[in-house]
């Protein structure tokens, strides 16, 4: 009696929180945002992201075409059956014109295909799978941040082409960590290297030590970690630990702006990296930080300075061809120029992806850093094309 | 290479040393659990906000006031006991004549309302911890370098385990809370306090968990959800152990803790779940437990 009750109590709380998003199509543009809110990538975009789609929409004025800006947001858990079935709902009852992706690859792999069926805009913002926009690709995806490419392109190549040779690697065992795997192993025997092995790591693992282990006992010089959040913060805070990085150099393959301020400097120092963008990079990226520092008391990271061009690109993109309609807007984007705090002459290439430049940077060491948040010098700026590769043709969208 | 069961033999002493540091963490948190719910028929599912609030109880601890590691291992185990008796006092006796679900809806409960509360408050990157000074440095086995502080994880942690055994098994405070458990009313009226044991009993329970996250602090970075996977394969090593059983928590804690650093080696994308494996097959050949009585 008293658990059915229960049930009756949770059921009505989670009836009126969905009824107070309910919002009326038609008259209003409806952006949604679908992200990992409460778990290991939270402070990567999650509520910060969120503040900054609002702080855009304000920017660009609340309105558009003569209608209400209005936002929708979801924490999809890493569950890609979740984010799935969320967006569907949106688009069937919500009316919803545009989603932005958050976190996680294989969450936005379902997406994807939701955006195919329901022909609604997907901009891809915190997940790095290359295959979004490769195998995984629709007509409604842009790859708006980052991607496994680019990450391989340009951490893996200033580390061979810097002495490390030899590549051995902890990965995150789900597509992202497999498909960044899988990019630096090319790279590194583009370039002359040689790629040892690796070890996947399941996802969330409470203790890297043995994995490190493993990767000692192999002998390369380099150790690739193909993971993220607090899997690569435990793994390289792991290899300090046990004088790993001694006799081995870390290399990350995917480290943001809020790992590296949780790792400290002191552990960090040295580490190479590759970020679509960085809070100290220009007065505009410095002005934006400024704005968003204001509001969160934290720098941003490139998802979260991101989140904010692609909102701003959509809205203008909607401006420009006067409609909602997606196939009108999805053909102004990938005509349309990107230039703003984020992105320097950016375009949307007909797989997907949003070429832009991308830095390989080096994490500064204590005594380097001048003031808080001051932790990247950078090594080398990579134009878009070199950084995001040639059009593999495995998109139908993008002949070769 | 020599190779043992498919493992080159240089490795195994390496993997034998961590096996036995993740595995005194297991023990600790088990032991916690067993303690509650042997001596309280309580499924206690929030061991694992008790283990993160132990590890923010320690680094808040050291921001704000400056208080250190070894401070920290006292007083941090003593604040989050002490909570765990206020929760005992306002939710958990409430439920002891109900159905155990009741109790373990509203431990869930309390971990995500936790979890939750420590997610809004510090986000999810974590923060770090200093490694005490006088265990910074390393100790070379010639087969891997171990950090001293990892040494010092494993003998704490034994020590407090079978300290902890040996006070319920064979003191006569130990004696008198077992036969709180036995017979409630026969013990109360020789004069004993029940209700107050027993609330110093889950205190003690839950100061373990803490006790487990301040060992952590250094070790990994301190963020809402470490011990939200944590606590899943504590349960299972529970259940291996035999429900309630002391030792059995912490033979079975160390035994898995190992068995768990070999699967890394073998088949590493099988090491999340070999313990839940190993768990399915006790509970087939002997569903009381490897140490459990009935």
């Amino acid at each position: 009696m008293k658990l059915r009750k229960l049930a009756m109590g949770i059921a009505a709380a989670l009836a009126t929180a969905t009824g107070a998003a309910l919002a009326a199509a038609g008259d209003q543009v409806v952006i949604g945002d679908i992200d990992d809110m409460s778990g290991v990538y939270a402070d990567v975009l999650g509520a910060g992201g969120v503040e900054a789609i609002n702080m855009a929409i304000a920017d660009f004025g609340g309105t558009v075409l003569g209608k209400k800006i209005v936002t929708l947001t979801a924490d999809h858990q890493n569950k890609p059956d979740i984010g799935a079935s969320k967006f569907r709902e949106w688009a069937d009852e919500h009316g919803l014109n545009l989603l932005l992706g958050g976190s996680n690859t294989g969450v936005n792999i379902a997406m994807a295909k939701v955006a195919a069926a329901k022909k609604v805009p997907l901009f891809v913002i915190g997940a790095g799978g290359a295959s979004l926009t490769n195998e995984d690709c629709t007509a409604y995806t842009v790859h708006y941040v980052y991607d496994t490419t680019a990450l391989a392109n340009g951490t893996a190549t200033a580390i061979v082409n810097g002495g490390g040779k030899t590549w051995f690697y902890l990965t995150a065992d789900y597509a992202f960590g497999t498909q960044l795997q899988n990019a630096a192993s090319k790279v590194v025997e583009a370039n002359g290297g040689k790629n040892v092995g690796g070890v996947r790591v399941p996802l969330g693992a409470a203790d890297f030590s043995s994995f490190l282990l493993q990767a000692q006992a192999s002998g390369a010089q380099v150790l690739g970690l193909a993971n993220a959040g607090t899997d690569f913060t435990n793994s390289l805070k792991a290899a300090n630990e046990f004088g790993i990085t001694r006799t081995m150099k870390p290399a990350a393959l995917l480290a943001f702006l809020t790992d590296i301020h949780s790792l400290g400097l002191k552990t960090a120092q040295g580490l190479y990296l590759t970020t679509g963008w960085y809070w100290d990079l220009n007065p505009d990226t410095r002005a934006y930080a400024k704005r968003y520092f204001a509001k969160m008391s934290k720098q941003p990271t490139m998802d979260q300075a991101g989140v904010y061009s692609a909102t701003m690109t959509y809205l203008k993109a909607l401006k420009t061809v006067g409609t909602t309609d997606s196939d009108k807007v999805m053909a102004e984007l990938k005509r349309m120029k990107i230039k703003d705090m984020f992105a320097n002459e950016g375009y949307i290439r007909a797989d997907g992806v949003m070429i832009h430049d991308m830095y390989v940077m080096q994490v500064k060491s204590p005594q380097e850093s001048k003031y808080p948040w001051d932790y990247y010098k950078v090594v080398k700026k990579m134009n878009g094309e070199e950084a995001f590769g040639p059009i593999t043709g495995l998109c139908p969208l993008a002949s070769k | 290479m020599t190779e043992f069961f498919g493992i080159p033999v240089a490795v195994i002493p390496g993997q034998l040393t961590l096996g036995l540091v993740n595995g005194s963490f297991y023990a600790l948190l088990s032991l916690g659990l067993a303690v509650i719910f042997g001596l309280m028929g309580v499924v206690n599912f929030a061991h694992g906000a008790f283990y993160t609030l132990g590890a923010f109880a320690a680094l808040l601890g050291l921001q704000w006031f400056g208080i250190n590691y070894w401070a920290a291992l006292l007083l941090a185990p003593l604040a989050v006991g002490l909570l765990g008796i206020v929760v005992e006092r306002l939710f958990l006796r409430r439920l002891y004549r109900l159905d155990p679900l009741y109790g373990l809806l509203l431990t869930f409960g309390l971990a995500l309302i936790v979890e939750g509360s420590l997610h809004q408050v510090f986000g999810s990157s974590g923060q770090s911890y200093p490694v005490p000074e006088a265990l910074a440095g390393v100790i070379d086995l010639g087969f891997m370098i171990l950090p001293l502080y990892r040494a010092w994880v494993i003998i704490a942690s034994l020590v407090v385990c079978f300290g902890t055994w040996f006070v319920i098994e064979r003191t006569r405070l130990g004696a008198t809370l077992r036969a709180a458990t036995e017979n409630a009313p026969l013990l109360q009226a020789f004069g004993v306090n029940v209700p107050l044991l027993v609330a110093a009993t889950y205190g003690g329970g839950v100061a373990l968990a803490a006790l487990a996250g301040v060992l952590a602090a250094p070790v990994v970075l301190v963020n809402s959800h470490m011990g939200t996977s944590l606590v899943i394969v504590v349960f299972a090593v529970v259940v291996i152990g035999g429900m309630g059983s002391i030792l059995g928590s912490i033979v079975s804690g160390l035994a898995l803790g190992i068995i768990e650093g070999f699967t890394k080696v073998i088949y590493p994308e099988a090491s999340n779940i070999v313990v839940f494996i190993i768990m399915a097959l006790v509970l087939i050949l002997r569903p009381a437990g490897l140490f459990g009585k009935e």
